[in-house]
């Protein structure tokens, strides 16, 4: 048996971490998704060019 | 430094598994909220891009299982002294009630904040209340006070049909207000007839049960009682813009059905349950549960039939 015997205590850290990975990564897939949703919606209009700050 | 002291500091939290935290979430609750959402989202009469409507439903469940954590974070002293609730995160020692309660105000305000967003705040509103009213109007003021607890309490988990409605609508109507009685008006009749036929610990966590306080004939008449009002609020959903012939005869089959049991439970006493192991009071329970699903599928229906012209009165 080696010095580096793995725990029950680092398979559930890693469990956790992988967990909060996929979690993370899900949330960016959501944001991004409804992102490209609302900007393909009908009555979607970027807003005036001197809302945003361009066309000094 | 003894080995005793290191096994003395705070074992078990801060070293939760993923499934520990995603237990606070109280996954069979929120499979309901999920669902009456999606009803609620698809009768509505106004479309909702299916990404939108897909997102939204996950921020009303995250919201949902955010005021479960909360209600375990509030809850702690009375789990840990119930059988039923004993081996839950925080009692049984996996999560510590600093962490629980980090975990749920966190996935509360993005879920509510989120849902404004990708929607509009009404819905976000209606969610904000819908935490509030389960997390300070039931679990910390009214379960521990009133054996009244389950009726009140019972309008956190009917607000989500109402918050699918108005994610698609922008606003309240007579409809989504229905779809919320009709949760509300069953919670208290499905959680009674449990609570006949189950033996809880409540009395000694010093929750009061109706049960317990006013006695199993008291919560007989209120089951039946209860039943009867569901039953007007059920057949009355028929008649409106998310009713239907298909609806009603779901409606008046599983009413019919309902108010039997409901009858049998109200004319029996105790000895004879006991003597066939409360065979009423099961069958009341399961029909409750597809009782509520039956609705909910029907409404559905009606709209997936109302796309086609196809139904309606």
């Amino acid at each position: 048996m080696g010095l580096a015997r793995e725990h029950e205590l680092h398979k559930r850290r890693l469990g956790r971490n992988i967990g909060l990975g996929l979690v993370l990564g899900g949330v960016v897939a959501l944001i991004f998704g409804l992102t490209i949703a609302k900007t393909q919606s009908e009555g979607f209009t970027l807003p005036p060019t001197e809302e945003i700050g361009t066309g000094f | 430094m003894s080995d005793a002291s290191i096994q003395s500091s705070e074992t078990g939290t801060g070293d939760a598994g993923f499934g520990d935290f995603f237990a606070l979430l109280k996954p069979r609750v929120m499979s309901l909220v999920v669902f009456t959402a999606f009803v609620g989202l698809m009768a509505a009469p106004v479309s909702v891009h299916p990404f939108v409507g897909f997102a939204a439903i996950l921020f009303i469940a995250i919201g949902g299982g955010a005021s479960g954590a909360l209600n375990m974070w509030w809850d702690a002293d009375i789990d840990r002294i119930m059988k039923r609730t004993s081996k839950r995160p925080i009692p049984a020692g996996r999560i510590s009630e600093s962490e629980a309660f980090a975990f749920g105000i966190t996935l509360a305000v993005m879920a509510v904040v989120m849902l404004g967003l990708a929607t509009n705040f009404v819905a976000a509103g209606l969610l904000a209340f819908t935490i509030f009213f389960y997390v300070v109007i039931y679990s910390m003021w009214l379960k521990r006070w009133t054996p009244q607890n389950i009726v009140i309490g019972g309008a956190a988990g009917a607000f989500p049909p109402m918050i699918g409605w108005a994610v698609a609508t922008g606003g309240i109507a007579p409809e989504s207000v229905l779809m919320f009685l009709l949760i509300f008006m069953w919670t208290p009749p499905h959680f009674w007839a449990l609570a006949l036929f189950v033996k809880t610990d409540y009395h000694k966590a010093g929750v009061p049960m109706l049960t317990v306080t006013s006695g199993t004939r008291s919560t007989r008449r209120h089951i039946l009682v209860y039943t009867i009002l569901l039953m007007a609020i059920a057949l009355g959903v028929a008649f409106t813009s998310i009713g239907g012939p298909l609806y009603l005869a779901v409606a008046i089959v599983l009413n019919l059905m309902f108010l039997k049991y409901a009858v049998d439970i109200w004319r029996r006493d105790d000895a004879v349950a006991e003597a066939d192991g409360y065979l009423s009071e099961r069958k009341f329970f399961k029909l409750s549960l597809y009782y509520l699903f039956a609705h909910f599928t029907a409404i559905w229906a009606q709209a997936a039939l109302a796309s086609y012209n196809l139904a309606g009165w």
